[in-house]
């Protein structure tokens, strides 16, 4: 079976990467990077701390322009920030990246709020609504300072999903997270995924979360894509790269 | 060899600096564009206006008073010596209006509130919630410059104006406890209203708006540009409000020449 098929109806975005190369001063930090993501579908990028997963997020997101190669979504290339485009894309930054001068509440409002979507009213109930989707509708009038490492995340997922997007991205969502709160943030990504079905891509050193939430994953090394396939294909892979990846974590879960 | 590596050095210097003067112009510009939106966020700018006041009031009301003080009790004991005391009022008044307040004012905004506000810009980029705020299509300059530019636009002159009044009553005061200077209340205020212009008072809100504008300016840009962690913070505060402080003081220059 084909991944992206069988999921019924999306309002997901495609994704098409062609050739994308990115470099900083010397360091190359993506070298033609081709990749295609289903509308609907949850990619996940693995791949050790530094291999330039962000720097890809931030590409499709347009805060960077890429030296070459091109982002396609839906067809059209990426806009700038600001710019008017026919789709929205919700990111949840690694550190969440809450506005500490704000209330959780006003976090998760802005959006709407800034853009005049709707009337005050209407904003506290969808902010109440989408804080309830991850749990966390009593944390309103909190400051992002009162909170948790797992619980901003969750915030940070609540303030992605107020824009209403069709495509969200998240950066390490489960970084510096205990096992549990890993656990939890996980479930949230696989209940958004089945609740909306909107084009997910998750970036991660984390395979067992990887794993658990991905339709497909692709392998990110020395700044390409060296293996793209369902979890359990690249559970599989006999690819040394993916290979030395896996019985690392393996080993690190193991406790050995 | 060596003048030559001199050479490219100041060179590069010379680079950078036009090169950062160019993009804090540019990002003034986008403000003023922005001010477009000024209406819709009367209560950012009302907020940024009484972080301004609340921050500069206290310290700024103590060193008018001082300030005032000690230019009348400098200037008094040499105006008794020619027996031209009575012109205390004007002296001590205009010396506030024209270059003490404006510029007192400024560099105490600049260390109280361009350094928070530099640092509160700073945090936000080196955390990511600047890139976060460019996600959600809002734009950091419409959300987080132009309501500061626009409050330090309008409260400077307002601060300045309170700041030459307590200048005043600082050195009316030191001439009346002062028996060698022995000037009276109503001496120096009559005084000072015989010298007084308006034109003189409006030379000097010039100079406040154009110094509050600035500060805000340099503290925002510096902020945006940071990149790194919490020392990089850190050396972004003291970066922002040493070009403050040297615009503040070159601009005085060039306005007061303008001026007169």
């Amino acid at each position: 079976m084909q991944e992206g098929q069988g999921r019924g109806p999306t309002r997901g975005v495609a994704i098409r990467i062609v050739g994308l190369s990115k470099a900083f001063g010397d360091v190359e930090v993506l070298r033609d990077l081709t990749l295609e993501v289903q509308p609907g579908e949850t990619f996940v990028i693995i791949g050790p701390s530094g291999c330039g997963k962000t720097v890809l997020l931030k590409q499709i997101l347009g805060l960077l322009t890429p030296d070459a190669g091109r982002i396609l979504i839906d067809g059209a290339p990426v806009a700038a920030p600001g710019q008017p485009k026919p789709y929205r894309i919700g990111m949840v930054f690694q550190s969440g990246a809450l506005f500490s001068s704000l209330t959780v509440g006003e976090n998760v409002g802005l959006w709407l709020k800034e853009h005049r979507v709707a009337d005050d009213g209407v904003i506290e109930r969808i902010v109440t609504e989408k804080l309830a989707l991850v749990g966390l509708a009593d944390k309103k009038h909190l400051f992002p300072s009162e909170l948790s490492g797992g619980m901003r995340k969750r915030v940070a997922i609540a303030r992605a999903l107020a824009t209403d997007p069709d495509l969200i991205l998240y950066d390490e969502p489960t970084a510096e997270l205990d096992p549990v709160m890993t656990d939890h943030i996980a479930e949230a990504i696989v209940d958004l995924k089945r609740r909306f079905r909107i084009t997910s891509v998750v970036v991660t050193h984390d395979l067992n979360m990887g794993c658990y939430v991905a339709d497909r994953m692709g392998m990110l090394h020395e700044g390409r894509l060296v293996e793209v396939g369902t979890p359990e294909q690249i559970r599989r892979s006999a690819n040394p790269v993916v290979r030395a990846f896996i019985t690392t974590q393996t080993k690190g879960m193991g406790g050995a | 060899m060596r003048s030559l590596g001199l050479l490219a050095g100041t060179g590069a210097v010379i680079l950078r600096f036009l090169q950062t003067v160019g993009e804090v112009l540019v990002l003034l510009w986008q403000a003023v564009r922005e001010s477009r939106a000024a209406p819709r966020n009367v209560d950012k700018i009302l907020a940024q206006m009484a972080e301004i006041g609340n921050a500069t009031l206290p310290i700024a009301s103590l060193t008018a008073v001082f300030i005032g003080g000690v230019l009348a009790l400098q200037s008094g004991f040499q105006l008794a010596k020619l027996g031209a005391e009575e012109n205390l009022g004007g002296l001590v008044g205009l010396s506030m209006v024209k270059e003490l307040g404006p510029v007192m004012t400024s560099l105490l905004m600049a260390g109280r509130v361009g350094s928070a506000m530099a640092a509160e810009i700073a945090a936000m980029s080196v955390y990511e919630e600047i890139d976060a705020l460019r996600t959600l299509d809002i734009d950091p300059v419409r959300y987080l410059v132009m309501p500061r530019v626009l409050a330090s636009l309008l409260a400077l002159p307002v601060l300045t104006i309170y700041v030459d009044v307590l200048g005043w009553i600082g050195g009316a005061l030191v001439g009346t406890v002062n028996p060698q200077i022995n000037v009276s209340f109503r001496t120096f205020f009559d005084n000072l209203r015989q010298f007084m212009e308006v034109r003189d008072i409006l030379d000097g809100l010039v100079k406040a708006m154009v110094f509050g504008v600035t500060v805000a300016i340099v503290c925002c840009y510096v902020g945006l540009q940071t990149r790194g962690g919490p020392r990089e913070v850190g050396r972004s505060v003291t970066r922002a409000v040493v070009l403050s402080f040297i615009c503040i003081f070159i601009f005085d220059y060039v306005i007061t020449r303008l001026l007169i």
